[in-house]
């Protein structure tokens, strides 16, 4: 997070005041005001949270706090594509360990990281609501469903043509 | 003029399987005719025969299954344009011909009487079908008493897990004194598994936003608020076409249809956490904090959302209410046994040869419903046990599959309904790797405030992590029944209380097979990695190599038409090796 540290306030009042503007004074907001720091800067940038804490009346601590407590917030930048693979218990019965396995080997990455070329993220959920068609998994917003590991594999080979 | 509608399945289920390309085909073929109507509708329920598309003539409707690019093309020239209904892969018919009409003729759509026929973003679709009937009724002659009187009346108890009586909640929460008041959805949907609720909302939100605003009208509250979990995109999608248009025709909004009663509807994503589904975490979520489940009282029909009286709902129970209103509560406490009411939405994943959204009278036996609508377990296995309940349930065994499906007698076995997930497990399933997949859910899930929640579903964890491994010891059994109740009396919410369900059902029903572990070391399902190994029968190996070419870690090794043989220290046990041969020399012990 260090490279980006070096933005001028300038660049974070252009950026964030907008977003400030529409939270201040409203009660309960730190989920959607956080949803809109990590729209702006595609994931939640420490000296956003700073910044925009200075600015309205809840501590960057509670900020923070709540930033880490869901799985939605990520506090490091997230590849062009975020695989999220289903764990939930009719995936795991079909076999999801073992797409989970060959998709994590294949891409060189574990669960919770980004590809170097910085195209897949991988990540595991809890269930994607598409149980029938287990294992499943999810693409940007996408659902691909009866995978077996190389169709996975395939699959995830088509999004990195596409760029 | 005779009337043709093609109807498509684009439910996130049906575009998984892919109906995307499938409608876009369709869209293409059909550009000449703009008297057919191209409907986008829901899931009917029946996703393991999607995509589908279905031809409606005049009232007369067939349904087609696994419809593919190539496919679509001939239902189209054939039926849609010349007529003829075809043979194959027919899967629903009007005229009950077609294969799956037995198994919805076993049902009875309350919850579901909308999904799959209707366009979702057509306010106009849901009010033809009777939509918002009820909620003028309520607005315009019941008082809010009445409302809730009959909801109590017809025996609804929540969908959500505990199945509290629906209309005593609203009447509490009537009773409450307050200002302001608010009404929640709990569409967090969080139990892995289940996806009827997913189901409702992108199929017919309309029954979502009207059992609200009827809920609203009987407890006096203005606001609502949706709670929907952020992995349904589609189904927020939905509903804020939904409410948009409900504010537009004056059923949300202002003094809806002159009435004096107000209602306005917002939606809130959840971000994904499990323990935000219990109603004192999704309130802290609601109001912004982290979603930390507190002691009741008070409850939140006192003290809910920014302190004030609220009723929370999961979203099937709120999808009945609209039918209860124009129905009467007779006619829906006609279906049911005992104290168990009405129709029950079930998921039906796993190991089932028909997965997929089935409703059902409350009272059919499990057996019925997993062989007769769900068409049993596929490839000839053996049924071990279904899942109920999720993380806060349990599996039930073979000896109970004639076990009704109501609150009482399921609660009996150990497991519970929950949400209505039922997930099948057949002879190659380990039941200690689900029990510890269950304990890793919650173990990741538990927001770790109390001390046995956080800590003792650790400790089971690594104690099932032991067994699997084949390290296990006698003892290890009654270290977790003692845990297990420990953890129950410790925790303070429902996540932590039922988290040792999994463990000791399956201790209760399937204790030869923690036996065969510790005691044998052997895996009965040959599941566990360290209790299995790959073995080449050397007298059917042709060495063709296939293995050698798919194993990942290079495990195998052999000279082509020889005999090849398996690393067991390398190999890790994926089972590429074993798909891939050709002679099936290669099995698992
Ligand atoms: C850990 C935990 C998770 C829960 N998750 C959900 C959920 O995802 N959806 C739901 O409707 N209820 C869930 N519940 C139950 C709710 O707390 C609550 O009982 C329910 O929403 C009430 O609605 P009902 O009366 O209509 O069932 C959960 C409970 C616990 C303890
Ligand atoms: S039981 Fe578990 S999830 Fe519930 S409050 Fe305690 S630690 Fe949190
Ligand atoms: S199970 Fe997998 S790792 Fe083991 S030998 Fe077969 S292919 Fe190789
Ligand atoms: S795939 Fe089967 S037949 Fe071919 S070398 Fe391997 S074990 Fe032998
Ligand atoms: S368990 Fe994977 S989609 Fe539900």
């Amino acid at each position: 997070m260090s490279s980006t540290t070096t933005v001028s306030s300038n660049e974070l009042t252009q950026r964030l005041d907008p977003i400030v503007q529409r939270y201040q004074g409203k009660k309960g907001i730190t989920i959607p005001l956080l949803a809109d720091i990590q729209k702006e800067y595609g994931y939640v940038a420490e000296e956003a949270v700073t910044y925009v804490s200075r600015k309205m009346d809840i501590s960057a601590s509670e900020m923070f706090g709540v930033a880490t407590f869901y799985a939605m917030f990520r506090l490091q930048p997230e590849g062009k594509y975020v695989i999220r693979i289903c764990r939930g218990t009719a995936c795991h019965v079909q076999g999801s360990a073992s797409v989970a396995e060959e998709v994590a080997r294949h891409l060189g990455i574990e669960e919770g990281e980004t590809t170097e070329d910085g195209i897949f993220t991988l990540q595991h959920v809890a269930c994607l609501g598409c149980c029938s068609l287990a294992p499943v998994m999810m693409v940007g917003d996408n659902v691909h469903g009866l995978l077996t590991p190389p169709k996975s594999i395939e699959i995830l080979e088509d999004y990195r043509k596409k760029g | 003029m005779s009337q043709t509608i093609v109807k498509i399945g684009m439910g996130s289920c049906g575009i998984a399987a892919g109906a995307r390309p499938v409608e876009a085909k369709l869209r293409t073929l059909l550009e000449g005719h703009p008297e057919i109507e191209i409907r986008k509708v829901g899931c009917i329920g029946l996703c393991f025969q999607e995509p589908l598309v279905e031809v409606e003539v005049d009232g007369k409707s067939t349904m087609y299954g696994h419809v593919t690019e190539e496919s679509v093309e001939d239902i189209v020239k054939k039926h849609v344009l010349g007529g003829n209904r075809l043979d194959q892969a027919l899967v629903l018919d009007s005229d009950g011909s077609g294969m799956e009409n037995p198994r919805m003729d076993k049902q009875v759509r309350i919850v579901l009487r909308n999904c799959g026929i209707i366009d979702p973003e057509k306010i106009d679709e849901y009010i033809e079908r009777e939509g918002y009937d009820a909620l003028k009724k309520v607005v315009s002659s019941m008082t809010s008493e009445q409302v809730y009187t009959e909801v109590l009346d017809s025996g609804l108890r929540g969908r959500g897990g505990a199945g509290f009586p629906t209309g005593l909640k609203w009447k509490f929460a009537n009773l409450s004194k307050g200002d302001e008041k608010y009404v929640v959805c709990n569409a967090d949907e969080g139990d892995p598994g289940a996806f009827m609720d997913r189901s409702v909302l992108e199929g017919d939100p309309h029954a979502i936003i009207e059992g609200m605003a009827i809920c609203g009208y009987a407890i006096g509250a203005s606001h609502g608020i949706i709670y929907c979990r952020a992995e349904y995109p589609l189904a927020i999608k939905n509903l804020n076409i939904a409410i948009e248009q409900a504010k537009e025709r004056g059923f949300l909004g202002e003094d809806i249809m002159g009435s004096g009663f107000s209602f306005d509807l917002k939606i809130k994503e959840g971000a994904g956490a499990f323990v935000c589904g219990e109603e004192t975490a999704l309130i802290a979520s609601i109001e912004g904090k982290r979603g930390m489940p507190r002691p009741r009282p008070p409850f939140p029909a006192q003290s809910g959302v920014f302190g004030k009286p609220t009723n929370i709902n999961n979203v099937e129970t709120y999808a009945n209410v609209a039918w209860i209103i124009r129905n009467g509560s007779k006619e829906f406490s006609k279906y049911g046994i005992g104290k168990s009411r009405g129709t029950k939405v079930f998921a039906l994943a796993g190991k089932i040869a028909k997965g997929g959204l089935v409703e059902v009278p409350m009272g059919m036996p499990i057996r019925e419903v997993i062989y007769d609508i769900g068409g049993g377990i596929p490839d000839d296995k053996e049924f071990k046990a279904v899942q109920m309940g999720g993380p806060s349930g349990g599996c039930i065994p073979k000896e109970l599959l004639d076990t009704p499906v109501d609150y009482e007698s399921i609660n009996a076995t150990g497991a519970i309904m929950g949400s209505g997930g039922m997930v099948v497990m057949d002879e190659d399933t380990c039941m200690i790797d689900v029990a510890r997949f269950f304990l890793s859910f919650v173990q990741n899930e538990s927001c770790g405030k109390c001390p046995f929640c956080r800590i003792g579903t650790k400790r089971m964890l690594e104690i099932l992590d032991r067994i699997t491994k084949g390290e296990g010891k006698e003892s290890d059994i009654d270290l977790l029944l003692e845990l297990c109740h420990q953890i129950k009396d410790g925790s303070l919410c429902g996540l932590g209380q039922t988290a040792p369900n999994p463990v000791l059902t399956t201790i209760k029903y399937f204790k030869d097979e923690y036996m065969a572990h510790i005691v044998d070391h052997r895996c009965p399902a040959t599941v566990c990695p360290s209790l299995i190994h790959y073995i080449i029968d050397p007298e059917k190996c042709i060495g063709c190599t296939k293995c050698a070419k798919n194993c990942p870690v290079d495990a195998i090794s052999g000279e082509i038409k020889k005999p090849h043989v398996i690393d067991d220290s390398i190999c890790i046990r994926c089972g590429k090796c074993k798909v891939s041969c050709p002679v099936g020399a290669i099995s698992v012990e």
